[in-house]
Formats: C-alpha cells, structure tokens, sequence
C-alpha cells in the first residue's frame, strides 16, 4: 500500500487522490518490515516481552487507524473496546476455559457486539459530540469494572488468569517464546485482512467519508451503515487486542479501560502517521521502546516528554515519522526521475 | 428527609456553580475560536496553585489572592493563546485535541516537578468555616460563600457581553467572523482578550474550589470530563446553556453521590449521553 500525498492545488479535481485501482501486491520494503521482528526474536532474545507488547499495542493503534485515518471518527474512549476484550478474555480463563484462540473469538465478539451497540451514538454526532460520546462510555465502563470488584477485582485487577497450551501444544514460557510467535501471527493475520479492507471499494469509500461525508450520499453511499459497519470492525479488533495482552501477560489491570489508556493510543497513532496501517505499527513500536528507556528513569518526566512530543507533532510534523518519511522521499523523488530522464 | 434533600440542593448548586465559574471560559473559546481545548482545567489547577502559594508562603489573605489568581490565570492564557493556540483555530478538531492533551500532560508532569503529587492544603479564614443558619437550615457558610461570589461574576458577566461594546464585539465574532472583520472588528486581539477572560476565570474557580475539589497535580485531568460536560451539553458559546448544565450535573452528582454511592459517578455519565443524544448541539443553542 502507498499512501497517496495530499497534493495540495486549487483545482478540486486536481486535490483528489489519483484514481486508480485497490491493490493488493506487496511492496518489497513491506515484506523487510514484517522480517523485523525475528531479527528481534533471533538477536535480542531477552527483550521478546516488550516486542510481544509492541505488536499488541501496534494491533491497538491499528485498530483505532481504521475509523480514525480512515473513517475519520475522533475517538477519546477506545480503550473501552479494548478493556472489554481484556475481561472477556480473562474471565474466561479464569472461570475455567483457558483455550486462547477460542478466548480470542470470544474477546473479538464482545467487544465487536458492544461497538456495534454503542456505533449508533457515535456516528449520529459531529466531531465534539463524538469525542464526548465516546470518551463518555469509555468512562462509564471504566466505572462499570471498578465497581463490580466481585467479578472484574475492580482497581487490584484480574489475576489468576490460567492459559492452556496454544493449539494444545505449546505452553506459554517464562520467556515468552509462546507469547511472541502467537501474537506475531495474530497480528499478521489480521494485518493482511485489514489490508484488504482499506485497499477495497468499501476502504475507499470510507475515505471519501473522511474527506467530504455531506458529499457522499450523492454518489449512493449509506454513510451511516458504513461508519456502522468500520466501527464495529475496529472495535472487535481492539478486543482481540486487549485479549492478547491479558492471555499473554495472564493479568487484566483496571488501567486497560482509562481514559490514559486512550490518549495513548491517540498519541501513538499519530506518532506513527493516520491513515496508513502501518504508521500505527511504527508508532507503537517507537513509542513503547521510548517508553521502556525513558520511564525506566523517571515516570514523571516520561509524561512531560510526551506531552512536548505531542506538541511538536501538531505544531510541526504533521503526518508523523511515516509522514515525514514521505515528505522526504518526495523531495528526494523528482531529482531521481529528472535523472532518468522523465521528469 | 426534606431537610436532607434541600442540604444536598444547596450542595449541589455550590459544586455546580463553581463547574461552571470554572467552564464558561471553555464555553466561550469552544464557541468562539471552535477550539476543543483539553487543558481548560490547566488554567484553574494554575489559579489554586497561585492561591496556596500565596497564602501558605507568604501570606497574603484568602481574599486578596483570588483576584491574583485570576491575573495569573489570565496572563498565562493570554501569553498561551499569542504564542501556540491561535496557530490552531483553522486546524481540525483531532491536532487541537492532541495538541491540549499535550499541553496538559506537561503542565500536570511540571507541576508534579515542582510541587510535588501531594493535595495542597487550603487554609480558610475563620469566617467562611463551619455552619450559618438560613430560614432554619443549616448550610455551609463556604458553600455560600462560593454561590454568592458566583452569582456576582454570573452578573457581572452578562452585562459586560449583553451591554458593553466589547461584549457586542464578542457577539459579533461568535456569529460571524467574516463579517465582523469587514465591520472593522480586530477579531485577532478579540480572540486574545476573550481567551485570556476565560482562562482568568477558570483559575479564580480553582482558586475557589480548593476547598470543594481538592488540588493535586492531577487535577485538569480528573476534572476535564466534568468541565466538557458543562459545555458539551450545555451548548458551546453562550453564559445560559453552561450554567444550567453545570447546575443540573453538580445537582445530579452531589444526589448521585448521596443516595446511591454505589453506583458513584455513573449517574453523571449516563446523564451526559442521555442529554447529548436528546440535545445534539445542547441544551440552549445560540440564535443564529
């Protein structure tokens, strides 16, 4: 996938992206990114943990990219899909069914059924009665698992969550050798399949919701159906997420529901740059090694460096690091062609 | 049981009155500028700081440091709003959101730095503690304090937008902008003023509610919830619709709170979906 530059001309015809095709073929430096992380697993086989984490996270971030970069639905409470799929997922192990993959399944539906449910609020409203709609039922289940302490442990949070082996065979190690191989592939399964989402009509047709929702029904698309159907998508991959981290880390904090949770999220996607899958993937990686050497100093200081980051990206580096990859890769381009030639 | 039920009115009205010292500003920059700012109670953490600095270092009189916080709170906006907010007014909702959620977690990590993540005790004088009587109820004589100040700025503030010539710029701006400027309006320093109004109003409410929320480091974010509740649901860019949504919220939290603690802060939670998706654009919308 090659993520269109926003050409900014005065002509409207001239503003849109190039019409061309969805497709599918895979570039060769995407297939160099997904080797990157048996580099890690081969080179560096004390840090799998924080590599296993980074995948989840990145999945997250994913996830919220699909109606964020996409469908361009500003979300302060996805961590509420999130969460949902970490308890779903917990309290089944818990309560005696310890199978990951149908725990996932399990996690997947839940959290896709409550962002169905919950989708008909959020797409109704414009941008501020989004972000307070959806920040407003993060809340409320955030408040739902800390007073039902009898069934969630409210703030000591879920433990005592018991995996079974991985399609009966491995067993989750201390070194999360297990945790690793399984997150990878559920998180490379579910990349291709999103891939093929965004790069289909209905990906496309999302977009043109970003760009101009008014203008949308004009050409015969159900916007509310649609922005339905990606919220619901993107809510049962959060889940699926959130299932991952507790049935990897066999824990679910209270934490995974906050509101910190979200902003996290917000901030790792557009660290890594909006509307481009893998800017998610980036983003979370950089964020989570940043936030391994950093908070490892001193927590506070972590949370002002964020902030500064946070900052300079809206105020000077728009689009993030894949963004400004671009950017510079553009630049870079016409001296290229006029080399060759073909200007 | 009546008696009951009226202590937590009054109670509620308090709580919502200083929610709503606290939002108007917020109100007015939403409604004004379009601009979703996430750190409003940055500027009312700012003014409890200036409060409790003053009074606990060098001790100056509760009174006397209210109006200095609102001068704090006030400078500090306008020089925030000169040097990075109005680079923001035509970006979209998501940079303004990140850029204030930004802001805020630098202000909450300094002030940690600084002061430390304790609460910051407040020392009342004399005369605003303990009970006073009223019509045979006995009341909290802080708490009345606070509705009478409000009821004063309440006051105040309407007439300085419905009478004066800055308040008919105001207006003006908030209706439309372009026509404004060919008025002559200097919308930029209108922008400015307002802003920094907003900000020195939210810090003399956190100067105020002290005593009634607490003053922690953590503050803009354990607070920014109900202040964009107040707005949301009140409507942005007018003094009505905040306030009655601030008194509804502060009246529905103190009863939530009392009556069925079990339940704690959800009541105000399904309040704001239930209001937001009944009233979309808010409870009193501005007349075009």
């Amino acid at each position: 996938m090659k993520p269109e530059l926003p050409s900014r001309s005065f002509s409207v015809a001239a503003g849109l992206p190039p019409p061309r095709l969805p497709h599918d073929r895979w570039q060769p430096l995407e297939v160099v990114f997904w080797l990157l992380p048996w580099l890690a697993f081969f080179l560096f086989p004390g840090y799998l943990v924080l590599v296993s984490q980074m995948m989840i996270m990145g999945l997250f971030a994913l996830s919220l990219d699909l109606i964020l970069g996409y469908a361009g639905i500003v979300s302060l409470g996805h961590a509420a899909f999130f969460g949902l799929g970490a308890y779903a997922a917990g309290l089944l192990a818990v309560h005696g069914w310890g199978e990951p993959l149908s725990g996932l399944l399990v996690a997947a539906a839940a959290s896709a059924l409550f962002g169905f449910l919950t989708s008909f609020l959020v797409v109704r409203g414009h941008d501020l009665t989004r972000l307070m709609v959806t920040l407003g039922i993060a809340l409320m289940l955030f408040e739902v698992a800390n007073k039902a302490a009898f069934i969630t442990g409210g703030v000591d949070g879920l433990s005592g969550v018991e995996m079974w082996r991985l399609l009966g065979l491995f067993e989750f190690d201390l070194y999360g050798k297990t945790a690793f191989c399984y997150s990878f592939a559920v998180l490379f399964v579910l990349f291709v399949a999103l891939r093929r989402l965004v790069n289909s009509p209905f990906g496309l047709s999302l977009r043109g919701i970003r760009e101009g929702s008014a203008r949308m029904p004009a050409i015969g698309a159900d916007v509310q159906w649609r922005l339905v159907a990606i919220y619901t998508v993107a809510a049962g991959v959060a889940g699926v997420a959130g299932a991952l981290l507790a049935q990897t880390t066999q824990f679910v904090g209270l934490e995974s529901l906050s509101f910190n949770r979200s902003a996290e999220l917000l901030i790792i996607l557009v660290l890594g740059g909006t509307g481009r899958l893998y800017g998610a993937l980036v983003g979370a990686a950089v964020f989570m090694l940043a936030q391994d050497r950093i908070a490892g100093i001193d927590p506070t200081y972590w949370q002002f460096w964020i902030g500064l980051l946070l900052v300079v990206i809206v105020m000077f580096g728009r689009g993030g690091i894949l963004g400004g990859l671009d950017k510079l890769r553009a630049r870079l381009r016409p001296r290229a062609d006029a080399a060759e030639g073909r200007s | 049981m009546l008696s009951n039920f009226i202590g937590v009115l009054f109670d509620g009205i308090a709580y919502g009155s200083l929610l709503f010292l606290i939002s108007v500003g917020l109100s007015v920059t939403l409604g004004l500028m379009n601009f979703v700012n996430l750190a409003h109670g940055a500027f009312a953490m700012l003014g409890g700081y200036v409060c409790v600095v003053l009074m606990n270092r060098l001790g100056v009189p509760f009174l006397l440091t209210l109006p200095l916080a609102f001068l704090g709170g006030a400078l500090a906006g306008w020089v925030l709003e000169r040097l990075l907010y109005r680079r923001l007014y035509q970006a979209d909702p998501l940079d303004q959101v990140l850029f204030s959620i930004g802001l805020t977690f630098m202000v909450v990590a300094g002030f940690t730095y600084v002061w430390g993540p304790t609460q910051q005790p407040v020392h009342l004088p004399d005369w605003l503690r303990g009970q006073v009587g009223i019509f045979g109820l006995d009341v909290g004589s802080y708490r009345l304090f606070l509705i009478g100040v409000v009821i004063v700025i309440t006051a105040a503030l309407g007439w300085l937008i419905e009478r004066t010539r800055f308040g008919a710029q105001i207006r003006a701006s908030v209706d439309n902008q372009r026509a404004a400027v060919g008025l002559g309006i200097n919308v930029g320093r209108v922008f400015s003023l307002t802003f920094a109004l907003g900000s020195g109003l939210a810090a003399l409410g956190g100067g105020l509610g002290i005593d009634v929320l607490g003053l922690d480091p953590t503050f803009p974010i354990k607070y920014m919830v109900y202040f964009l509740i107040v707005v949301a649901v009140g409507g942005a860019g007018t003094i009505r619709g905040p306030l009655a949504a601030a008194l509804l919220l502060g009246v529905f939290d103190v009863a939530g709170k009392y009556y069925v603690p079990g339940i704690g802060a959800f009541v105000i939670y399904v309040l704001m979906v239930v209001l937001l998706l009944l009233y979309p654009s808010g409870l009193i919308t501005r007349r075009a």
